[in-house]
């Protein structure tokens, strides 16, 4: 029994129904539409979830921290396998929890027919982006999704350009929840931008641009500039335009931007009732590049197996592309602290757009996110 | 007078026996389950309910408890017992990080610290019982990269001489063994649990299974002594004690272990809510705004509703049904998809409500702008409701009061107001008390449309929009995780909330009936 979101379901399930032929064993793959990682929490305990979960990297914190996920013991060769970033994005307090099967991240999408692709820095696609809008060619210089309570997970890479960071890291390399780096100096450099490009500024940063309606401006040619990820990508496709895909450029004066890499990824239940089978599927199965390049098919995210991706990337630059807007990317964090992030940081970002103080908006947010983890 | 058996049996009309049936069918699916599990009190339960049943209805006596011992055993089933739910998990920590119990929690620490033993390499792995029976004891046959099979048991490894046993060519894996039963895949499965736990000791660790056919060399970095309930890290030799319904390290580090437990903690969640700043501190300003939209949405959908009724209701009027119809629309359509779609006309550039009006509102961006939103689209959604009500109501107003109010000379305002009026309000009463309750709660329209924004800078728990529900939802569910144990401790301070104000709403409403009695 698979559980997983209704978009990869019917594609689970030819690869679960090849396993289970293979095996002489019956396998059901079960979409779940709202709220999955929840669903799956709940389930799991009242012992009525799942063999097998499928889910972004960062719910590896909040599964383990309830007793839902078993850590899976992947041959050293099989690491070896994956690509750094996926393999690290699966690994929690030092053990592998899930098997990777496709990287995503954020990247800059231009209608070349507007503007010029892989602008240099964040003003000169400012520029370029108004300069379509006052030829008439676009109504908006960049589509970022905002809305009213702010987009932390948009807004990293240009919170990394920035120098700015969510939570600092241990010797390890692993996230460390009581370095909060909020409202450092980078974070509030960050901050400024906010301001500058927002609605009482240069209104290039607007909240009314929000995760239903960001991809649409692009697809309808009503701005040049789309900040989105690989899963905009079928849309995009659809919508018949030239189009280029390139890092995020950072601002002027300042680093490259970062944004998250996010992993999504098999787990293997702790209270499986099955658990030989969907060890055998997820480790022995899922591993093999055929299996992660007809995954690539159907959903098209960079696949985490190197082998895999270089076949892909290949044939699909999209793919290499987003591989490269990745460049100086960061994981995504999988600790459960961050789960207090996202409201204060969003509600920061997007009242510092709305013309709200930077400096007190952030110091705000960093007091709200330490206090709530100091609750813990 | 009493009756044979016999007699009694033939008393007993079909219906009875068919119920009787499915009571008695009830026990037997469930209490073989519950005794499957050890839930002696579920066995209780359902043994009392289904004596209780049996008892009532065959006997010719208690014909009112016929009727009534249904409903109370649902009504217990189904509303009391999700109270008392509510209000002992108030009492605990119960949410992310604090589902397991305390066994389970070891457990678990225990089970995500096994590492690989490194450098060690893999084996191939055969599970193998005596019988074909999988239910007896069962042992690994394994091959190592060299090709050497061992067995391992409980007690650890003993080498198994290659006449023994035939090996695949190609992997090496045990394919037959004199006097075993290898298992296939779907039998090693089968194992379930008792596999899981099974673990063939080592000098320095243990060797599992993974998968169906190949077992690692692994050992815990994490051990826990049941005698002093203390948690050890053998890397870095921390020791790890209890507190707080988790482990926490002993050496004052701060350091916690991820996985804690569900316990007891008294008043905590209640005490919590006046002494945490970050919830005290908006409570009052959320209290204030959710009294004042339940009202406000109370008096302007009830407002519209009825001058709606009032106007369908001249006799003057053509096309009644018509308009009724449309009047109705609003209703027909589920308030999530209606809720959705005012969300999105709401967007100051590109919403359909600027764009109409050649507008620049920041419709969900500034206060109160968003609350007048809130309460516009709660009137779209709640007004066809009134109206029915309404119109039903006006049919009840006694046309002869009217005539005579006519014939006094009165204008028609004034037959409004003291006859129309009194009589619509006496009957509206306790359905704008339930309407009042209903919005006091009224999560979706909340939680769609502006999800309690906007928010003020520096305040991610309490938005300018939200009432109660909202709000604590997002203390309960957004800041760490869930917080099943304080999310209840504020559900049941809600209930007992609504629950005052209704009481003193149907005291009021009585009152008002005596007045216009007289």
């Amino acid at each position: 029994m698979i559980w997983t979101d209704a978009q990869r379901a019917p594609v689970l399930q030819q690869f679960a129904q090849s396993f289970a032929a293979a095996n002489g064993i019956s396998v059901s793959v079960q979409p779940v539409a709202t709220d999955l990682q929840s669903a799956y929490v709940t389930a799991t305990a009242a012992g009525k979830g799942p063999d097998i979960v499928v889910g972004a990297t960062d719910w590896i914190g909040n599964l383990v921290q309830n007793g839902a996920i078993s850590p899976l013991p992947l041959t050293a060769a099989q690491k070896g396998s994956f690509q750094t970033t996926a393999l690290n994005a699966v690994t929690y307090n030092g053990q592998v929890y899930g098997v990777p099967y496709a990287t995503e991240n954020l990247a800059l999408i231009t209608n070349t027919a507007e503007a010029a692709a892989n602008p240099a820095t964040f003003e000169t696609m400012v520029a370029d982006g108004q300069a379509a809008v006052k030829a008439g060619k676009a109504s908006e210089a960049l589509a970022m999704q905002i809305g009213q309570q702010g987009d932390p997970y948009t807004a990293q890479p240009l919170l990394g350009s920035a120098g700015g960071f969510i939570f600092g890291t241990k010797a390890d390399g692993s996230y460390d929840p009581s370095q909060v780096g909020v409202d450092n100096a980078g974070s509030k450099a960050f901050a400024a931008q906010l301001a500058k490009y927002g609605e009482k500024g240069q209104n290039v940063f607007k909240r009314s641009i929000d995760a239903n309606n960001a991809v649409s401006l692009f697809t309808s040619g009503k701005t040049p500039y789309l900040i989105s990820g690989p899963w905009a990508l079928d849309q995009i496709r659809k919508a018949n335009l030239k189009y280029s895909i390139s890092a995020v450029p950072g601002f002027a004066g300042m680093g490259p931007s970062q944004p998250f890499v996010g992993v999504q990824a098999f787990y293997v239940s702790a209270k499986a009732k099955n658990t030989a089978i969907a060890q055998e599927f997820t480790l022995n199965y899922l591993t093999k590049k055929d299996v992660e390049e007809a995954l690539y098919k159907v959903d098209p995210r960079a696949p985490a197996l190197t082998d895999a991706y270089n076949d892909v990337s290949k044939t699909d630059p999209d793919i290499a592309a987003f591989q490269a807007a990745a460049a100086h990317g960061v994981v995504l964090p999988q600790i459960p602290a961050m789960s207090a992030v996202w409201g204060p940081l969003g509600i920061a970002e997007a009242a510092i757009v709305g013309g709200a103080d930077p400096n007190t908006s952030m110091a705000d947010a960093a007091t709200q996110i330490k206090a709530a983890i100091a609750k813990g | 007078m009493t009756a044979s058996p016999s007699e009694r049996l033939a008393r007993l009309s079909w219906p009875r026996v068919v119920f009787v049936g499915l009571v008695a069918a009830f026990a037997v699916v469930t209490i073989p389950t519950l005794v499957d599990k050890h839930s002696w009190t579920g066995v209780t339960i359902s043994v009392a309910v289904t004596a209780i049943l049996a008892y009532v209805y065959l006997t010719p006596k208690r014909i009112a408890a016929r009727f009534l011992v249904p409903g109370t055993i649902l009504l217990l089933a189904f509303q009391v017992y999700p109270i008392g739910y509510t209000i002992s998990t108030a009492f605990t920590n119960y949410g992310d990080g604090h589902r397991l119990t305390k066994t389970q929690a070891v457990a678990q620490i225990e089970a995500d610290s096994v590492i690989e033993q490194p450098g060690a390499q893999r084996y191939e792995l055969s599970v193998a019982t005596k019988a074909s029976d999988t239910s007896g004891a069962f042992v690994f046959f394994l091959t190592d990269p060299d090709g050497k099979v061992e067995r391992g048991d409980a007690s650890g490894l003993a080498p198994v001489p290659d006449a023994q046993v035939t090996k695949d060519q190609f992997t090496g894996k045990v394919i037959t063994a004199q006097g075993w039963h290898i298992l296939t895949g779907i039998q090693v499965n089968g194992l379930g649990p008792r596999l899981a736990s099974f673990a063939v000791p080592t000098g320095t660790g243990f060797i599992k299974s993974v998968g169906l056919s190949e077992a690692y060399v692994g050992h815990f970095t994490m051990t826990y002594d049941a005698s002093a309930q203390t948690m050890t890290d053998t890397r870095t030799h921390t020791v790890y004690k209890e507190s707080g319904g988790e482990f926490k390290a002993a050496d004052g580090s701060g350091k916690t272990l991820p996985i804690g437990w569900k316990i007891g903690v008294g008043f905590k969640n209640f005490t919590s809510v006046l002494t945490d700043a970050a919830i005290r501190g908006p409570f009052l300003r959320v209290l204030i705004w959710t009294i004042a939209f339940a009202i406000l949405s109370v008096l302007t959908t009830f407002g519209l509703g009825l001058l709606l009724a009032v106007v369908m209701d001249h006799p003057r009027m053509r096309g009644r049904r018509l308009y009724s119809s449309l009047l109705l629309l609003p209703y027909a359509m589920p308030a999530f998809i209606s809720t959705l779609v005012w969300s999105s006309m709401y967007n100051k550039d590109f919403g359909l409500l600027n764009k109409l009006f050649g507008t620049h509102i920041d419709w969900l961006g500034s206060p109160w702008a968003a609350r007048g939103s809130v309460l516009l689209t709660n009137l779209w959604l709640g007004f066809p409701y009134m109206f029915l009500v309404c119109a039903g109501l006006l049919q009840a107003v006694p046309q002869e009061l009217k005539e005579v109010a006519k014939v006094d000379g009165a204008s028609p305002l004034r037959v409004f107001r003291s006859v129309t009026m009194p009589t619509v309000l006496i009957g509206a009463m306790p359905l704008l008390i339930a309407s009042f309750g209903y919005n006091f709660n009224n999560f979706n329209v909340i939680r769609l449309l502006t999800d309690g924004g906007p928010y003020p800078s520096g305040s991610s728990t309490a938005g300018d929009t939200d009432i109660l529900i909202s709000y604590t939802y997002r203390l309960a569910f957004g800041g760490q995780g869930a917080q099943y144990g304080l999310a209840s401790a504020i559900s049941f301070l809600i209930f007992v909330l609504v629950g005052l104000i209704s009481y003193t709403g149907f005291r009021q409403t009585r009152q008002l009936e005596e007045v216009y009695a007289r």
